[in-house]
This record gives structure tokens, sequence and C-alpha cells, in this order.
């Protein structure tokens, strides 16, 4: 991987110790989840509902460990590349924020105002965060796709998409 | 013959203006969509799944497979086109294709790799007819234990042969089973990881788990390394091939096929490879070796009809198993099981109409695709020109809107966000995407199986053994978990999976 930087990387990418420490503790919820349930099993079903949780559980935890010794033995992911992907950057922590937040207002507003409007913040949100700078072109792109979407998918198609407080008006 | 007249059947059914239209709309938009940078086959198909919602599911079948063809047609116009990597079933065809177009043979670039396409999706798709009720034959027989057993054998495929690294690969396929698991258990009613959430009582809709890892975790892991200046594209004009052009493409359109095929039709078979073996078994038989590195066509012309007579070829254990063995099929799986429609052996028996519409629905959209790409190729390059802020606020735009209309239901977007950030995650880390998907859409037939076999024993683990050909996808899991065990007690060992792969992709490169 000649032009990828973190084939060449020496330095130990230590975050994936993080990952190994999400896949126990994933395995240890599976466990403990699977503590709760009551064992039932009868002659149609003997194994019961607790069976294949408790063996993703250990398998996890077992993974995990593999996991962490093939770090241990400078072993790493290759991250994964695109056409529009540049890794020589480290990840852009602003941007990713300000993607949630208009992803995260948009699930929050789609029921009270519908999807036209949350839509339009989704779209318009997103395309700033992602660094375009046209505000009243991106408004009216983000408008339009929604409006379209709307017409199109939720009165054209039948799907399931919410009017808000715009019923009656679209 | 039983099958060919079920096909003219098909034929029959799909051949109506309305279907037709139906057929070019989906070769349309899945192209477009397609083509698009940073949408590979995979995500167009899960964006495009709303639009087929409202549908009837004969209709929807047809859409998707124009989306389907149009979808893999478009990714190797942007390889062609645009000077970066792309993802990694086209990146070969973009070896030989980028730096045609960039020696000014653009236009010939397109026309074999379109021609191409149409040849290995049709050889392809003829194939599916010919095998795929054969498998059906015999996949019918199968007890439950049988059945699980070669669930397994999908599993281990995609987790430990595809992919760089076995442990990584393990640890996506555990991380989709247990999401797999979310939900009611189907035999006890009882509740499982949903701590008390009623939304997640009905599991996690697999709709929502293919949008939230290919369009959100791609979108978000693009826009965290957003390149500050998108990559160059190469003009083109209308696609079209000299005598010698097709005189030296043809043989690599064939051979690639060969080789696509069986690997898309095989539980672990993938892309990748095929696409790697025909680059190389065309740069050793051409007469002009010379050429390769600095433009060949027959480079353009065999990986790109390998890549696409294996997608054709997972078409195969999709319709006659229920088994999906790569991302697209994964996610045409959980379409169909939106549907209503329960895939598996017996799908051919319960819906023959609903199956040999949508092979005959392939065999037209694939055409259409022919007709429509050779005129229009310079359209779609000037998609590749789209203002990069728009196209990824587009994708997380459709991907929430996708998701609501599932279940209608603001919980799903933030289960969205939620699998979104776990694509980003596994995107990081280099885990595969791919058994995590499978991993969700086949557990529950997996638990399933397994608990119906021990079932048949009163709980005993022999149960599991059943017959003989479970015990041969046995000996092929096991062969295939010990393989690396086995290669160091031989000395042999080349170091870790990781480093080996990065040499097959950097011999590729050079």
């Amino acid at each position: 991987m000649s032009h990828s930087p973190t084939g060449t990387q020496e330095v130990k990418d230590r975050a994936q110790y993080g990952l190994c420490a999400g896949l126990a503790l994933l395995g240890g919820l599976l466990l403990f989840d699977a503590s709760r349930i009551g064992h039932a099993t009868t002659t149609n079903d003997v194994v019961g509902p607790r069976a294949v949780p408790i063996v993703l559980g250990v398998a996890l935890i077992l993974v995990a460990a593999v996991y962490a010794r093939d770090i241990a033995r400078g072993g790493h992911g290759e991250a994964e590349e695109g056409e529009d992907v540049d890794l020589r950057h480290p990840a852009d922590w602003k941007t990713l924020g300000m993607l949630a937040a208009a992803f995260l207002l948009n699930a929050v507003l789609i029921d009270p105002l519908g999807w036209v409007i949350s839509g339009t913040i989704l779209f318009w949100g997103s395309a700033f965060a992602l660094g375009n700078r046209h505000h009243i072109r991106g408004l009216a792109i983000a408008i339009a796709l929604s409006l379209a979407t709307f017409y199109a998918f939720a009165i054209g198609l039948g799907v399931n998409l919410p009017a808000g407080i715009l019923k009656g008006i679209l | 013959m039983d099958n060919l007249n079920h096909l003219l059947q098909g034929f029959g059914d799909v051949l109506t203006p309305m279907n037709l239209l139906i057929a070019l709309t989906g070769v349309v938009v899945g192209t477009a969509v397609g083509v698009l940078p940073g949408i590979g086959p995979a995500m167009t198909v899960a964006l495009l799944l709303p639009i087929t919602y409202g549908l009837e599911p004969t209709t929807a079948l047809i859409l998707f497979a124009g989306i389907f063809y149009g979808g893999m047609y478009g990714g190797s116009t942007t390889s062609i086109l645009l000077n970066t990597p792309g993802e990694s079933a086209s990146v070969v065809t973009a070896i030989e294709g980028n730096k045609m177009a960039k020696g000014g043979r653009a236009a010939q670039a397109l026309a074999t790799a379109a021609i191409g396409s149409f040849i290995a999706g049709t050889i392809g798709t003829v194939l599916i007819v010919l095998v795929m009720p054969q498998i059906v034959k015999f996949a019918v027989t199968l007890g439950a234990p049988e059945y699980f057993a070669i669930i397994l054998v999908a599993f281990v495929g995609v987790s430990a042969v595809l992919g760089a690294s076995r442990i990584r690969g393990l640890a996506s396929l555990l991380i989709g089973l247990s999401i797999g698991v979310v939900g009611i258990d189907f035999v006890t009613g009882q509740q499982r990881l949903t701590f008390g959430i009623p939304q997640l009582a009905d599991g996690i809709d697999v709709v929502v788990v293919a949008v939230g890892l290919f369009a959100v975790g791609e979108g978000l892991w693009v826009a965290a390394h957003l390149r500050r200046k998108a990559g160059e594209v190469i003009p083109v004009g209308q696609p079209w091939m000299g005598r010698q052009d097709w005189k030296r493409s043809w043989p690599a359109w064939l051979r690639g096929t060969a080789f696509g095929f069986p690997f898309g039709a095989i539980p672990a078979g993938g892309a990748e490879i095929p696409t790697f073996l025909s680059y190389m078994t065309e740069k050793k038989l051409s007469k002009h070796p010379e050429e390769f590195g600095k433009g060949a066509i027959e480079g353009v012309a065999g990986p790109e009809a390998a890549n696409n007579a294996s997608a054709a070829g997972t078409l195969v254990p999709m319709l006659a198993l229920g088994l999906p063995t790569n991302a697209t099929a994964a996610i045409m799986l959980a379409a169909l099981q939106g549907y209503g429609i329960e895939p598996g052996p017996l799908l051919l028996t319960n819906e023959p109409k609903l199956v040999w519409a949508l092979i005959a629905s392939l065999f037209i959209g694939n055409t259409l695709l022919l007709v429509l790409n050779l005129p229009l190729a310079p359209t779609w390059a000037k998609l590749l020109r789209i203002p990069r802020p728009y196209l990824y606020a587009g994708i997380l735009f459709f991907a929430a809107m996708g998701a609501y209309a599932v279940n209608g239901s603001p919980f799903d977007l933030y289960l969205l966000l939620g699998l979104g950030v776990l694509g980003f995650v596994i995107r990081r880390f280099g885990l595969p995407v791919l058994p995590l998907i499978v991993g969700v859409i086949l557990e529950p037939l997996a638990e399933k199986k397994g608990r119906q076999s021990l079932q048949l024993s009163g709980g005993d683990l022999s149960g599991l053994l059943g017959g003989p050909v479970a015990w041969i996808a046995y000996a092929i899991v096991v062969a295939v978990l010990i393989w690396p065990l086995l290669a160091k007690l031989r000395g042999t060992s080349g170091g870790d999976d990781d480093h080996h792969h990065a040499g097959t992709k950097s011999e590729v490169a050079a």
C-alpha cells in the first residue's frame, strides 16, 4: 500500500485496544442479559433462549483476547479507502460532530415538524458541516429535495413520511 | 426444459410497458447513484431500498434488478474516470482503466467495461438459470443439521477467508450475530438484549442495519477524511472501440466471466479474488504485456467481466439457499424479507413466479444498461463533479428518509445513527463490513436450524452432526479455522494475514 500512510505506520495504533475492550464489554453484556432470561426449555425446545447469547458472549470475550494479542504483536487493520477518502489527515471530529447534530435534530423534529422541514434542516446542516458556504443555494437545494422526496415518496409511492405542521398545506 | 418454460413465463410477466418503464427507471437510477463517487453498489442498493417500499413484490424486484446491475456498472465508471482508489471490487478494473483514461482512451475503457459487463452479466444470468434449480433440488433435501452446517460455512467463509485478517472478520461477524439476537425469541417469547425498550422487541430491522452501516457509516467515514481537493475527473466522449480493441477484449471478457461466476457462487468467493486472477491471467496471456501498467485494454475487460459475473454468481446461493455472500446480495435478501418473502430452499417452490420474474428482469436490466450507457457516458461523467458537501449531505438525507420509512418511527433514526457510528468504527479499525451484515441477516435462521437439530436429538450435541453433507461442511469450517495453526507448524507462515494482504495489493498496484 504505497499510497497509504497506515501501511508504513511504525507507531502502534493503541486505539485498537479500545475496540477490544468494546468487544469484551459486548460479550459481558450478552452474558449478563442471558443470566436474566428465565431458563425456559421444553421438550419442543431443549436448547432454550439462553444458549445462543451465552455462546456468543463467550466467543466475543475470546475474540477480544486474541485480537488484543494480535495488536500487541503489531497487528493493525487497514482503514478503508475510497474515492473521496484522504487518510493522510487525522479524522475531522468537528465535521463529524456537526453532522451528528444535524442528524439528531432531524430525528427530534421529524414527527412534530414533518419531513419537509426536518429534512431541509438535515440536508442544509450536513452540507454546512461538510464545508458548503453557499448558504442560499444550499437552502434552496435542501427545500427542493425535501419537497420532491415528500411528493414523490409519501404521496406518489405511499412511503411512510410525516407531513407534520405542514399538514393540509402540502 | 421446464426451467426454460418458467423463464419464458417470467419474461411474459415482465415484458409489459409498465414493467419495462420500471426496469428502465431502476437502471437509470441505479447507474446514476452508483456513478456518484463514494457510493458503491451495496450503498446504492441500500439507499434506493425505500423507493420499493410502496410497490408490489414483483414490481419491486424488477426495479431492484435494474438497480443491482446499474449500481455495479456505475461503480466501474467512477473508478475509470476518477484518479483515486475506489471500493475493493473495482480496484483492479481501475488500475488499467484509469491509465487508459489518462492516456486519452477513456472512451475505449468505458466501452470495454460496458460491453464486458453486459456479456458477463448475460452469461452469468444464463448460468443462474441452469445452476440455481439444481442447487434448490439438492437444498430441499437438506435437514436442519445440514442446513445449519452450511450456514456455518458461510459464516466462516465471509469472515475468515475473505478479507485481510481472520480475527477482525470474526469480531465483525460476532457483532453482527449479537445484533441479530436482539428482540423476542421466536420459540419462547423471551425478550433478549431489548433492555425494556419496546421498539427493540421486534428486533432491529435489517434495512436499518444495512442503511446504517453502508450509507451513514460510509458517509461519516468519508466526511471525517474528505479530500481537500476532489479527485480529478477525466473528460470522456461517446464510448466506442476499434477493431483491435474488440479483438483484444472478447477473450478477456469470456475468461473473466469464467473466473467470476464460480467465485461468486460459492459461500466464500467475493469479487476481489476473481478480478485479481483475471488481471494476472490477462497479463500473462497478452500479446502486449508491455502495455500493462500503462493502460492495457485486456486489463479492463477481464476484471470488469469477472466483477459482474461474480455479482451474478452471488445470486445463486442467495436465491437457492437464502445465503448472501456479498454485501449487495445481503441487502437484496433484506429487501425480500421486507416484502414478507421468506428466502431459502423453498423460495423457488413457494414463489416461482417471483423468482423467474426477477431472473427475467436481470436479463432485461442488463440489456437496457448497455443500450443506455454507451450514449449516456458523458452525462454520467458530469455527475462525478458533484460538489462533495451536497453529495454526502444527500447520502445522509436519503439514509434518514429510508430508515424512518421502515416503521415510521423516529426511534429508528437514533438506531441508525448508532449503527452509523458502528460503521465508522469498523472502517477506522479495518474490520470488514460483510461478516457483520451477514451475521445480522442469518442469525435468526442459524439459531432456528441449530435448535431444530438439537430438538431432533433430544438435546444431544450429536444431533448437529446430521449426515455426510454436514460432515463435509464441518470439515471445511475446521480446515479454514485451523489453517493458520497448521501453516505455523510447518514453518511456512509469512507473518500475519494483514501483511500478506497488503503484499498482494501492492503487487496489483505495481
